[in-house]
C-alpha cells in the first residue's frame, strides 16, 4: 500500500505535471494567463491577493528549505534543533496565516461577487478545493504537529524530507512516508494531486513570473517576419524528403 | 542616424460631426466578441467632457505615461520595474469596469413574447457582465454633445487645469469632438510597462501590437498607457488594443475607422524618424517644449542623406516615395497645422490633430459679424481665450502659441479661399499674415478640403515577396493549422487563435441569436468551418432543429 501511495501515485502525478506543462505550453499559449478578475472587483482583491500570494511565496520558500536541505547540513553548520524549529515554525506560521487569510478573502470574494463567480470555471472550483485542502492540512501539520504536538512529536526532517529527497533521486523509500503521521501523509497526497491538476488550471501562471522584465529593454521591437507574429506562423513551403 | 518608418494618422477636428461611425464600424470589425463588450478601440469624445474611461487624462490619479525623475531622466510615472513586480498581485492603478462602463443589452424577448396586456411590455437592461438587471448610469459617450455636462463637466481634468473660467451655461459654451484611437507612440509606455514583454512595436511600420500568445494578463499596460487605449479582455484574460487595422494597412488599405469616416477627416501616411533621437526628445525638460522636440525627431524624406540612410536601414524605395507624398508629413512639418495629443505624457504619440476653428467661427457668426473675414476671425481668436487655452491643454501641454498659430492659419485659409471662390482677386496679404505664400495656402486648402482618397491615404503596401507572412494574403493556410481538435479545453477562445482573415461568422451569429445575455452559456459553442471535414454535425454548426417541423 505504501508503495502505491508514496511511490506510484507521486511519480504518476509528477509525470502529469511535467508532460502536461509541455503539452499546454505547446498547444495553448493563448489560454496561458492569470485570468484576472480585478476588472470586476478591486476592494477585496487589493487586500486578499497580495496577502495570499506573498504568503504562498513564503510557504513555498519554507518547503524548499525544509524538504531539500538535509538535517545533517544544518547540524554541521551548528544550528541547533531548537533554533531551527523556532525559526521554521515561526516563519511558517506567519506565511501560512497570511496565505490562509488571503485565501479565505479570495474564496469569499469569488463566491459572493456576482461577476467573479460567473467567471469561475469548473476547473477553477476543483483546483480551489485541492489547493485549500493542501493549505489547511499544511497548517494543521504546523499547528497540531509542531506546536501542540498532538499524537506525539514527529521530526519531519528525519522522515518526510528524507523520503522526498529519495523520491527526487528516483530511489524512493516508501516506508519513511508510511511511518509519518496521517496529517503529513494526506498533505503530501493532496499536494501531489494538485501537481497533477496544475497544468490544466490557471495555476500555470506561476511559471510566467516575469523575472525577465528586470533585464529586458523597456521598448520591444519586433519584425513582421519574426516567427509567431500575427495569428499563424508561415510554414515551410516544402515537405521533408524521406 | 537610425531611420525608421512609422505609420501615422492626422485627424482634422473641424470636420468631425460626432456621428460615431468610426467607433461603430471599428467595434463591428474588432471588438464584437464576448469579453470585449466594453472595449472601444476607437471612441469619439465630446470635449469639454470626461472622456472614456472617465477622467483618463488625470495622470496624478492614474499615473500613466512617462515623467522626468529627480535626476532628470525619463521614468515610468507608475513606477519602474521593481515597483511593477512588487505590485503584480493587485494592480493599484487599474480602472474598474465602472470607470469605463458596465456593458449591457436589453431583454428584447419580453417585447415579442409578452402576452396581450394592458400595458406595453418593457425591454429591461441586462448587464453583460453579470447577466442581471442593471441600472444604466454611465457609458462610453455618456456626456455626448455636452449631455448632462452641468453635472459632470467640471470634473474634466483639462478644464480643471485652466481654472474655473468656463461656465456651463448654454449661451457661453463651446464644444467639439475628439475621436481617439491608439496613438502608436514612438516611445510607448504600455510596452515599457508590460512585465511579459508581449507588447511590441513593429520595426517595419511602427504599429504597436500585443502578442496574444505572450500576454499573461498582468494588466500593467492598462495602467501604463496614459491614453487608456489598452483594454483587458475579461473573458480571455489578455490585453487587447487598436491594431491600426494592420491586416488592411499591409495590403495598402486605410484603417476601418478612416475608410468609413463620413467627414473624411482622417489622413494616413508614413513618417520617417530618427530612432536614436526619440529618448532625448522624450526627456525634454520643459513640457511645452515636447511638441517641438517631437517634430525634431522626424526626418525630411526629401533630404538625400536621409534617403540614403533609409535605404541602408532596409526601407524599400517605394516606402521612401510614400513618405515623400505623405499627407501626415505635409500637415505636421510643411504646413504645421497638426498637433500631438497630450505631448506632456512623453510617449511621443503618432496620431495628431488639427485643432478645430469651429468654436471660434460659431461665436463670430452668433454676433452677426462676417465669420469669413480675416479681421473678425483673428480678433476672435485673440479674444476667445477659454477655448484656445482648452485646446492648448489638449495639444501643446498648455502652450497657447502653437494653437493660436494653427487657428490663424485655418482662419486665413477660410478668408483667402472665399475671395477665390467668389471670383474676386485673391488677397496675397492674407497668407502673408500667417507666414505662408499664396501657393502654399492653396496647397493646404487642397489637402484639407478636397484631397481625394489616394491623397488622404498614402499607404505603401507591404511587399509581395513577403506575402506568405501577411495576414490577408496568406496563401498557405493548411487546414490543420487552424487549431487541433481540442481547442476549448480551457474556456472560451483557447487553443490556437482564429486567423484574422477568417471572420468568425458563426461566433457572431451565435451570440446574436443565443438566448443567454452575458455570453454563450456553452462556452465551447464555436465551430471553425476550416476544421470541419464535412462529416457529422458538430454542435453549433447548424441552428437547432425544430422538432415539430
Amino acid at each position: 500500500m505504501n508503495e502505491f501511495l508514496f511511490v506510484v501515485v507521486p511519480y504518476v502525478c509528477l509525470t502529469t505535471f511535467v508532460v502536461g506543462h509541455v503539452w499546454r505550453y505547446r498547444y495553448d499559449k493563448f489560454g496561458w494567463t492569470t485570468r484576472s478578475s480585478q476588472l470586476y472587483e478591486n476592494r477585496l482583491l487589493r487586500i486578499g491577493s497580495p496577502l495570499f500570494h506573498f504568503g504562498m511565496l513564503g510557504v513555498v520558500g519554507g518547503h524548499v528549505i525544509g524538504l531539500l536541505i538535509p538535517q545533517s547540513w544544518t547540524d554541521a553548520v551548528g544550528i541547533s534543533h531548537t533554533a531551527y524549529h523556532v525559526v521554521a515554525v515561526g516563519g511558517g506560521l506567519l506565511a501560512g496565516i497570511a496565505a490562509v487569510v488571503g485565501m479565505v478573502i479570495l474564496i469569499y470574494r469569488r463566491r459572493t461577487v456576482g461577476p467573479v463567480f460567473s467567471a469561475t470555471t469548473v476547473m477553477d472550483k476543483v483546483m480551489y478545493a485541492f489547493l485549500a485542502a493542501a493549505i489547511v492540512l499544511g497548517m494543521w501539520n504546523t499547528i497540531a504537529g509542531s506546536i501542540l504536538t498532538i499524537g506525539g512529536e514527529y521530526n519531519y526532517r528525519e522522515g518526510v524530507s528524507v523520503w522526498y529527497r529519495s523520491f527526487l533521486a528516483f530511489q524512493p523509500d516508501a516506508d519513511l512516508m508510511g511511518e509519518a503521521p496521517l496529517g503529513f501523509q494526506l498533505h503530501a497526497l493532496v499536494a501531489f494531486a494538485l501537481f497533477a491538476l496544475w497544468p490544466f488550471t490557471r495555476l500555470v501562471h506561476v511559471f510566467s513570473a516575469p523575472l525577465g522584465y528586470l533585464t529586458r529593454p523597456y521598448i520591444v521591437y519586433r519584425s513582421r517576419d519574426d516567427q509567431g507574429l500575427g495569428s499563424h506562423r508561415p510554414r515551410r513551403g516544402w515537405d521533408r524528403v524521406g | 542616424m537610425r531611420v525608421m518608418a512609422q505609420m501615422a494618422m492626422v485627424m482634422n477636428l473641424d470636420k468631425c460631426i460626432g456621428c460615431h461611425t468610426c467607433s461603430v464600424t471599428c467595434k463591428q470589425a474588432w471588438t464584437n466578441r464576448t469579453g470585449t463588450e466594453y472595449i472601444w478601440f476607437n471612441n469619439v469624445e465630446t470635449r469639454p467632457g470626461l472622456g472614456y474611461p472617465r477622467t483618463y487624462e488625470d495622470q496624478e490619479k492614474w499615473k500613466g505615461g512617462w515623467e522626468l525623475n529627480k535626476r532628470g531622466r525619463l521614468a515610468l510615472k507608475g513606477g519602474g520595474r521593481f515597483k511593477k513586480l512588487a505590485t503584480i498581485f493587485s494592480n493599484p492603478k487599474l480602472p474598474s469596469i465602472g470607470e469605463y462602463y458596465e456593458p449591457w443589452t436589453y431583454d428584447y424577448s419580453t417585447l415579442t413574447d409578452a402576452p396581450a396586456q394592458e400595458h406595453t411590455p418593457v425591454a429591461r437592461p441586462k448587464s453583460l457582465i453579470s447577466g442581471k438587471d442593471m441600472k444604466i448610469e454611465w457609458s462610453a459617450n455618456w456626456d455626448d454633445d455636452l449631455g448632462g455636462s452641468t453635472a459632470t463637466a467640471h470634473l474634466d481634468p483639462m478644464l480643471k487645469k485652466i481654472g474655473d473660467k468656463v461656465k456651463f451655461e448654454f449661451e457661453q459654451t463651446f464644444m467639439f469632438y475628439l475621436p481617439r484611437i491608439c496613438e502608436h507612440c514612438l516611445n510607448p509606455s504600455c510596452a515599457a510597462s508590460c512585465p511579459s514583454g508581449a507588447i511590441y512595436k513593429r520595426e517595419e511600420d511602427g504599429i504597436v501590437l500585443v502578442d496574444q500568445e505572450k500576454c499573461r494578463g498582468w494588466r500593467m499596460c492598462v495602467s501604463g498607457c496614459p491614453y487608456k487605449k489598452i483594454y483587458f479582455n475579461h473573458k480571455t484574460g489578455k490585453a487587447e488594443k487598436c491594431t491600426f487595422c494592420f491586416p488592411r494597412i499591409e495590403v495598402g488599405l486605410p484603417t476601418v475607422c478612416s475608410e468609413t469616416c463620413v467627414g473624411r477627416l482622417r489622413y494616413i501616411g508614413l513618417m520617417l524618424y530618427d530612432a536614436d533621437k526619440v529618448l532625448e526628445a522624450a526627456s525634454t525638460t520643459d513640457d511645452q517644449g515636447l511638441y517641438e522636440a517631437q517634430r525634431e525627431v522626424f526626418l525630411d524624406p526629401f533630404d538625400p542623406e536621409v534617403m540614403a540612410e533609409a535605404e541602408k536601414a532596409g526601407i524599400a524605395r517605394d516606402w521612401i516615395d510614400a513618405a515623400q507624398r505623405s499627407p501626415i508629413y505635409a500637415l505636421i512639418n510643411t504646413f504645421k497645422v497638426a498637433l500631438p495629443l497630450h505631448p506632456e505624457y512623453r510617449t511621443m504619440p503618432m496620431v495628431w490633430y488639427i485643432p478645430p476653428l469651429s468654436p471660434v467661427v460659431d461665436v463670430v457668426q452668433e454676433t452677426g459679424e462676417d465669420a469669413e473675414d480675416k479681421g473678425n476671425l483673428f480678433a476672435a481668436i485673440d479674444a476667445l481665450r477659454i477655448p484656445i487655452e482648452y485646446l492648448a491643454e489638449l495639444f501643446t501641454a498648455g502652450d497657447v502659441e502653437p494653437v493660436d498659430g494653427v487657428l490663424k492659419k485655418l482662419a486665413a485659409m477660410r478668408c483667402y479661399m472665399r475671395d477665390i471662390n467668389m471670383g474676386r482677386e485673391p488677397d496675397g496679404s492674407i497668407p502673408a499674415a500667417v507666414g505662408m505664400s499664396e501657393e502654399e495656402m492653396y496647397d493646404m486648402y487642397r489637402l484639407l478640403a478636397i484631397a481625394k482618397y489616394d491623397e488622404r491615404y498614402v499607404i505603401p503596401p507591404a511587399h509581395a515577396e513577403q506575402a506568405h507572412a501577411l495576414e490577408e494574403l496568406a496563401t498557405e493556410c493548411a487546414v490543420q493549422d487552424y487549431g487541433g481538435g481540442q481547442q476549448d479545453l480551457f474556456g472560451e477562445g483557447s487553443g490556437m487563435p482564429t486567423p484574422l482573415a477568417v471572420e468568425n461568422f458563426q461566433a457572431l451569429k451565435d451570440r446574436q441569436t443565443s438566448d443567454t445575455l452575458a455570453s454563450p452559456a456553452d462556452k465551447s459553442g464555436r465551430v471553425n468551418l476550416l476544421n470541419w471535414d464535412g462529416k457529422g454535425t458538430p454542435s453549433g454548426l447548424f441552428p437547432p432543429q425544430e422538432r415539430d417541423s
